[in-house]
């Protein structure tokens, strides 16, 4: 910017075009924070690709040399450990990750949704408020914690309850879960519902419509593409939650039957059998494969929630 | 005339319908939210049933005992410390400039649009991957070892959006025309930025960061193979060691430890809920009080 006090012509005048020259200490300073800001800025995309390429590095030796893509993906037969014939079946797996993350969807989306509705369009003043602390507090509770409850409280309960042997279970991960997920989505539909602009509300309520009518025929359907981007963020958390599932699906390579299976997940296979693995060999590069796997599918979802809800705001 | 009137005022039966339909939903919904909170009420107030007895001066500022089945969790409270600290000192400088570039610098363009993406994506990769890149990257190709520093450095990737959400936030609740009352003075745009923008912003910043230290804190994929470990007798030196950390030893605790006394298990998850919880609510009352006293 050169935006200088002194009349152009007396500057020429008094030190010729060097008076124009605002390039003092000042400017190279406001230039190299310029720089420096912009690193940061792209640390981001650098952080995302560093991922990629760092867990990309470590699998890739077992998608070229010991993987037979028919038997990843279709067999459900996980025994890595197997000095002789090691097999890396991850259909079992996948079957645990979508049977718990399914079933915390079914809990979580309508109550989050409910729970939304409510904060946004019902309740007023103070009430609002401390709901929306309560629900930030509730999406705060560190997820070994909700694995702890799912071990040492759900469990119980869910062999009290159904008169099952084991209650480390696909039902138990899914509540546990949903719980988890709940917060996150009630918090990001109530601000997909807040975006619905309040001239729309007058609009609706001047004409006579009672709350309910206002918001199901007007802002649920003008907020439609943020909430179902809240649900694939969700959805997203679901499939990639580590601790709690571990703990809470009882770690059993199983394709459920029912809800009382136990099962194990992709993310918690990992967690679970890393730490044994030798670094470089094939178990290990398995499980980096199955991270590669993790990160391509939580990307998609990602960039497909952030593409329905920019979606709305350009349209 | 005046019976005209109250006629046309009068509630319809389709009003009452209306009405009756609204509240019906109402309570619906009401009761969903309350369902949603409840069990979560119930759980804390269970856990701080089982868990209260354990809760002592000695629980918190002595090391476990007898092959970690009784006594304290000071080791493991400490490495909680050691990481996050260390995580903040390398995440809140890059998250606070990298929100500096996206509210100041930043364009409305694709370029933009990518680093958005990627914030979203950095928080939304699953935890066990930020894992798999921090045992890739800092601790075997980097050579940092399995230490603290790998470790507060995967965590510190992993909730740099927290920061970022925060900062960015706040800087842009700062209205454009002290920016340009500044710039009018002559001021540079970092002049601006550091006399005017950040100075009006950095309570919103600060409720980011206690944020961050709740997530950081309660995260335990990610450390598990960079830099924790489920016991060390040594209480960490220097940011090369391994440590213990609060979120591990619950872990390790709820599953890894035979014959352990019920009420440690218990203990250690009220303690570590208790932390996050305390920086959360920290966190919320700060941006109030903020809310509150803010002049524009």
């Amino acid at each position: 910017m050169a935006n200088s006090n002194t009349v152009p012509g007396a500057a020429v005048a008094a030190g010729g075009a060097g008076a124009f020259d605002r390039r003092d200490s000042d400017w190279y300073v406001d230039k190299a924070v310029q720089g420096l800001v912009f690193l940061c800025g792209i640390s981001a995309i650098v952080f995302v690709l560093g991922i990629f390429i760092f867990v990309f590095k470590e699998g890739v030796g077992f998608i070229f040399h010991h993987m037979n893509v028919r038997e990843f993906f279709l067999t459900p037969y996980w025994f890595p450990s197997d000095a002789d014939d090691p097999e890396y079946g991850i259909l079992a797996l996948m079957a645990g990750t979508a049977s718990v993350t399914g079933l915390a969807m079914l809990v979580a989306v309508p109550f989050s949704l409910g729970a939304a509705i409510y904060i946004a369009e019902f309740a007023s003043g103070k009430t609002r408020e401390t709901l929306k602390v309560l629900v930030e507090l509730l999406a705060a509770i560190p997820s070994v914690v909700w694995g702890f409850i799912g071990l040492v409280i759900m469990n119980p309960l869910i062999i009290k309850w159904f008169d099952v042997p084991v209650g480390l279970c696909v039902l138990n991960a899914g509540i546990i879960l949903g719980l988890m997920a709940a917060p996150i989505m009630t918090s990001i539909a109530e601000d997909a519902l807040k975006a619905v602009p309040d001239r729309y509300r007058e609009a609706a309520e001047a004409m006579g419509a009672t709350r309910w009518q206002v918001t199901y025929k007007v802002v649920l359907p003008a907020a439609k593409n943020g909430l179902l981007g809240g649900v694939l963020l969700g959805v997203g958390r679901g499939f990639g939650e580590t601790m709690a599932v571990l703990m809470a699906t009882g770690h059993a390579v199983n394709i459920p039957d029912s809800v009382f299976d136990s099962v194990r997940a992709l993310t918690a296979t990992i967690a679970a059998e890393l730490g044994e693995t030798v670094v470089g060999g094939e178990h290990y590069q398995a499980l980096f494969t199955i991270g590669i796997l993790l990160f391509l599918v939580t990307f998609t979802v990602n960039l497909t929630a952030d593409l329905i809800v920019r979606g709305i705001r350009k349209g | 005339m005046t019976t005209a009137n109250a006629a046309l005022f009068q509630a319809s039966s389709l009003n009452h319908r209306n009405a009756r339909v609204q509240s019906l939903y109402r309570m619906l919904f009401g009761l969903m939210t309350l369902m949603l909170i409840a069990p979560v009420l119930i759980i804390l107030g269970t856990l701080i049933h089982k868990g209260g007895g354990a809760i002592s001066w000695e629980f918190l500022f002595t090391a476990p005992t007898d092959g970690m089945r009784t006594g304290g969790v000071l080791p493991a409270l400490l490495g909680t410390v050691w990481l996050v600290m260390v995580a903040l000192l390398l995440s809140v400088p890059i998250g606070i400039f990298a929100a500096i570039y996206l509210s100041e610098y930043a364009g409305d363009n694709w370029f933009t649009r990518v680093i958005n993406l990627a914030i979203i994506n950095l928080a939304g990769v699953p935890s066990i991957v930020h894992a798999l890149f921090g045992l890739g990257a800092f601790v075997i190709f980097f050579k940092f070892g399995t230490s603290i520093l790998a470790a507060s450095m995967t965590l510190a990737v992993m909730t740099m959006p927290v920061v970022i959400v925060a900062t960015r936030e706040s800087l842009q609740s700062v209205p454009l025309a002290f920016r340009e009352a500044c710039w009018n003075m002559g001021a540079t745009r970092w002049q601006t930025i550091r006399k005017v923008v950040l100075p009006n912003s950095i309570t919103g910043i600060l409720t980011g960061v206690i944020l961050e230290v709740s997530r950081t804190a309660g995260e335990t994929a990610p450390i598990m193979f960079t830099g924790a470990v489920f016991f060390t007798p040594f209480l960490p030196q220097s940011v090369f060691d391994q440590t213990m950390a609060l979120s591990l030893h619950l872990f390790v605790a709820a599953t890894q430890v035979p014959g352990i006394a019920e009420e440690v298990p218990f203990g250690v998850a009220l303690v570590l809920i208790g932390l996050v919880l305390l920086m959360n609510s920290a966190s919320i009352a700060f941006r109030m009080w903020l809310r509150g006293k803010k002049k524009w």
